[in-house]
C-alpha cells in the first residue's frame, strides 16, 4: 500500500517533469555534449553505418555539420537508427534533437506532426526499378504489376495516386521496412520495386546481380528531402537551417576544406562575413563567429558532400541535376549571410 | 484474546477510526481516488502537451481518405476508403489469420502431443524433435524460414507451376479458379442445407435408438446419400448454377480467380507450427495427468486403443489441457502481429503502422489497437471459459 503511494507519487512527479523539460535544444545539445541525430541506417550515399559502425552518408554529413558548427567538433554526434515509421514520432517525443534521414516534407506533415523542415538537402523524385527480363521501358506498362513499397512513407501514397490517375490495375505488398522491401523485391515477389530515386540507385546496388535492375524514366512525385526540427524552438529552427545554407553559400563562394584556410585571408567582403572575420553572425545563432570555417573544416561545402557521397564517382552515381546551385541551373539556392 | 471468545462483540467499544472494517474501505476509497487521479493526470498531461506541440489530435482522421492500397482486403477497399475502412481491413485481416491458425494448431498440436506419447520409438521421438525445434526458435525466424526460405523458393510467374484443375503455382502465391454462382445457385444451397438438418436429425434417432436398446441402426450410408445425392440432383436440374473464374496468365503474373498470397500462407504456417508444439506440450500433459488405470480398465473393458483415447482419456485430459489452450490462443492472436515483417496486412501493419505514419496521431492509434486485442483476448477467454465449464460438467 505505502509502496504504491509512493510509486504513484514518483510517476506523477515524473509526468510533470515531462511537462516541463522543453527548453532551449541548443543548450540542451550544449550541456550534453552531442547532437542526437536521427538517422537513416539503411540507405547508401545518404545514411547507413559500415561494418565498423562508422555511419556515412549525405544526411550523416549533415549531423556532423551541425555539430561542427556548435562543438568545431564533427564526431559530437550520436545517431539513431530510425525506421520510416518511427522517425516523426521520435522526433516528436525528444528522443533525437533533429531528424535527418531523407525525409519528404509535406503540409500534412507540418501541420499535425508538430515538426517543421528546415530546408531541403536533396530534391528527389519517386521511381520504379523493375527487372531487366521483364522488358519494361515505361511506368505505364506496369498494370497487373505486383509492386513492392515500403510501409510509412509518401512512397504509398503516390504509388497508389499513380495507378488511380492512369487507371491502372496493380497489387501491393506494403513491408515494414526498406531492407525487408528491397529483400522482398531481389527474391522475385514483386515485379517492381518503388521508392525516391536517390534511394533506387543506393538499393540496385543491394540487389543479388545488380546489374539485372533498370530505373524506369518517370519521376511520378515531388519529393523534397531534408532536415526537420520540432516546433516552436525557433533558435534551433534558425540554426539548423543556417548550416544548411552555410553549406551552399560556401560552395558558391568557392570555399572547401581545403582552401578555407587561404580564404581565411581574402579581402572579398562575402567571404569576410561568411567566415567570420566581419559581423556576428555566428554569435547571433549561439555560436562562434567561426561557425562556418568550423563546418567547412569539418565536412566540406555542399559540393563536397554529394560528391563523396552520391556523385558520379560513387557507387550510386547520381549527378547534381536538380541539386546543383541556383547559379548553375539548379534549385539550391541560399539566402545571403548579410 | 479472540473476538468470539468475549460474551458480546467488542467492536461497540472501539473508536471508529480503529475499526478494521472502516479501515480497509477508508484506505480501498484512496487507493481507488489514487488511481482515477493518475489516469486523468496521465490523460490531461497528454492532451495538453501534444496540444503545445501542435500534435493532431481526436478522431477527426477516421473518415478522411487513406491514399493507399492494402494488398488483402475481405472488404471492398481502394485507396479512395477512408482510415476506418482501413481499420476494418485490418482488423478483419488479423481475425482471419488467427481464426484459421488457430483451428489448424489445435489440430496439428493435439496430433503431435498424442504422437508424443506413442509406443513407436521412432514416432515418439519425431513428435519430440518437432516440439523441441518449433517451440525454442523465435517465432520470427520461423516466419522468415517460411517465408523467404519455403515460399521465397517457388517459381517466377514465366516459369509457373501449372496444377490439373488450372491451378497455378508461383512466387506470387496459389492461384485457383474462383466459384462464380448466379441466383439459382440458392436451391441446390438450400437443399444442402435441409439435407445436413435432416441427417443430424437421423444420426440423433439413431443415438437415442442405441441408448434404448444397445444396437445402433446403421445410418451411415443414408446420411452420405442424403447430404451428397440430393442437392447434386437439385444442382442439375437448376441449370448447374455455377461457374468459374479461371486466373489467366498475363504479362507479369496470372490475374482472374482468387489468389492465396504467400504472406497469408506463410504467416499460418508460421503461427500454426509454433504454437503447435506448445499445444502439443499441453495435451501431453494433460494425457499424462490421466492415471494409467484408466487405460488398464478400458483395456480390460475390450476398448481399442483408438476407442480408450477417444472415449475414456481425452474427456478427461481436456480438463487438464482447455484452460491451457486458453493461454496458448491468446498468444498465438497477439502473436499474428508479426505479420508485418513479412508484408501481411494485419492490424498493426495497416493501423498502427501506414495510418499512424500519414496522421502521425500516435497516441490514438496505439490506445485503439490495445483496446482491440484487449477485446479480442477477453471474447476468446470468455470463450474458453465456457467451453471449459461445459468439459468440466460431463463429470460423473
Amino acid at each position: 500500500m505505502k509502496k504504491f503511494i509512493a510509486a504513484a507519487v514518483v510517476a506523477a512527479a515524473s509526468f510533470g517533469l515531462v511537462s516541463a523539460a522543453s527548453a532551449g535544444t541548443l543548450d540542451n545539445v550544449k550541456a550534453k555534449g552531442q547532437v542526437v541525430c536521427g538517422a537513416n541506417p539503411g540507405t547508401a550515399g545518404f545514411g547507413v553505418p559500415d561494418q565498423k559502425g562508422n555511419w556515412t552518408g549525405l544526411d550523416v554529413d549533415y549531423c556532423r555539420a551541425i555539430a561542427a558548427a556548435i562543438f568545431n567538433d564533427p564526431t559530437k554526434v550520436k545517431f539513431v537508427p530510425l525506421s520510416s515509421k518511427d522517425r516523426f514520432t521520435a522526433l516528436a517525443s525528444g528522443e533525437v534533437d533533429v531528424l535527418i534521414r531523407n525525409s519528404t516534407w509535406t503540409m500534412s506533415r507540418e501541420t499535425t506532426l508538430g515538426v517543421i523542415w528546415a530546408g531541403i538537402n536533396f530534391y528527389d523524385g519517386q521511381g520504379f526499378m523493375v527487372n531487366k527480363k521483364l522488358n519494361v521501358k515505361s511506368a505505364k506498362e506496369l498494370a497487373g504489376a505486383t509492386i513492392c513499397v515500403q510501409q510509412g512513407t509518401t512512397t504509398e501514397l503516390n504509388l497508389a495516386d499513380f495507378f488511380r490517375s492512369n487507371k491502372l490495375e496493380y497489387k501491393v505488398v506494403t513491408l515494414g521496412t526498406s531492407e525487408e522491401a528491397v529483400k522482398a523485391y531481389d527474391s522475385g515477389r514483386c515485379d517492381a520495386y518503388t521508392t525516391d530515386r536517390s534511394g533506387l540507385a543506393a538499393d540496385r546496388l543491394s540487389m543479388s546481380k545488380p546489374d539485372d535492375h533498370v530505373i524506369l524514366p518517370e519521376i511520378i512525385s515531388k519529393e523534397p528531402l531534408g532536415p526537420l526540427v520540432r516546433q516552436g524552438d525557433d533558435q534551433w529552427l534558425n540554426l539548423v537551417k543556417w548550416v544548411h545554407y552555410a553549406l551552399l553559400t560556401a560552395e558558391e563562394d568557392g570555399i572547401t576544406s581545403k582552401n578555407v584556410d587561404e580564404k581565411l585571408k581574402s579581402d572579398d567582403p562575402e567571404i569576410k562575413r561568411v567566415l567570420g572575420n566581419e559581423g556576428k553572425f555566428g554569435e547571433s545563432l549561439g555560436l562562434s563567429n567561426a561557425w562556418v570555417v568550423q563546418i567547412v573544416k569539418g565536412v566540406g561545402n555542399y559540393e563536397e558532400i554529394f560528391e563523396r557521397n552520391v556523385g558520379p564517382n560513387t557507387p550510386i552515381q547520381l549527378t547534381r541535376a536538380s541539386n546543383a546551385l541556383w547559379s548553375k541551373g539548379g534549385l539550391q539556392y541560399a539566402p545571403p549571410i548579410r | 484474546m479472540s473476538v468470539e471468545s468475549a460474551g458480546r462483540p467488542l467492536e461497540a467499544k472501539v473508536v471508529f477510526y480503529n475499526d478494521p472494517r472502516i479501515r480497509s474501505l477508508f484506505f480501498q476509497l484512496v487507493l481507488l481516488a489514487l488511481i482515477v487521479a493518475l489516469f486523468w493526470f496521465a490523460y490531461d498531461n497528454t492532451v495538453a502537451n501534444l496540444k503545445k506541440r501542435n500534435i493532431a489530435q481526436g478522431f477527426g482522421f477516421w473518415n478522411v481518405e487513406a491514399g493507399f492500397d492494402i494488398s488483402q482486403t475481405l472488404i471492398s477497399y481502394s485507396a479512395a476508403s477512408s482510415y476506418g475502412r482501413a481499420f476494418w481491413v485490418g482488423l478483419l485481416n488479423t481475425l482471419l489469420v488467427s481464426g484459421v491458425s488457430i483451428v489448424l494448431a489445435t489440430l496439428l498440436g493435439v496430433m503431435i502431443g498424442i504422437l508424443r506419447l506413442s509406443k513407436n520409438w521412432l514416432v515418439a521421438k519425431l513428435a519430440t524433435v518437432y516440439v523441441e525445434i518449433f517451440r525454442n526458435v523465435p517465432l520470427l525466424l520461423i516466419l522468415y524460414f517460411w517465408y523467404r526460405g519455403v515460399l521465397g523458393l517457388l517459381p517466377e510467374p514465366r516459369d509457373s507451376i501449372k496444377l490439373p484443375g488450372n491451378i497455378i503455382l508461383n512466387t506470387r502465391g496459389l492461384m485457383m479458379p474462383m466459384p462464380v454462382v448466379s441466383e439459382a445457385f440458392i436451391y441446390p444451397l438450400t437443399a444442402l442445407v435441409l439435407m445436413v438438418v435432416t441427417a443430424i436429425g437421423i444420426i440423433l434417432w439413431a443415438g437415442r435408438v442405441q441408448d434404448r436398446t444397445g444396437i445402433r441402426p446403421k445410418v451411415g450410408w443414408l446420411t452420405a446419400g442424403l447430404i451428397i445425392v440430393v442437392p447434386a440432383i437439385v444442382f442439375i436440374m437448376a441449370g448447374a448454377p455455377l461457374s468459374f473464374d479461371i486466373p489467366v496468365q498475363g504479362r507479369f503474373n496470372a490475374s482472374g480467380g482468387m489468389t492465396l498470397a504467400p504472406e497469408f500462407v506463410s504467416l499460418v504456417t508460421g503461427l500454426t507450427t509454433y504454437t503447435a508444439a506448445f499445444i502439443a506440450e499441453n495435451v501431453r500433459a494433460g494425457i499424462l495427468a490421466i492415471s494409467k488405470g484408466q487405460t488398464e480398465a478400458s483395456q480390460s473393458l475390450g476398448l481399442s486403443h483408438g476407442q480408450t483415447i477417444r472415449l475414456v482419456i481425452m474427456p478427461q485430459a481436456l480438463r487438464v489441457i482447455v484452460p491451457l489452450l486458453n493461454s496458448e490462443y491468446l498468444s498465438l492472436t497477439k502473436n499474428s502481429s508479426l505479420g508485418v515483417s513479412i508484408g501481411y496486412p494485419d492490424l498493426v501493419s495497416v493501423f498502427t503502422g501506414t495510418v499512424l505514419n500519414q496522421t502521425g496521431q500516435a497516441v490514438e492509434m496505439v490506445s485503439v489497437t490495445m483496446l482491440v486485442y484487449l477485446t479480442l483476448s477477453l471474447l476468446t477467454s470468455a470463450f474458453m471459459n465456457w467451453f471449459n465449464r461445459r468439459v468440466a460438467l460431463v463429470e460423473r
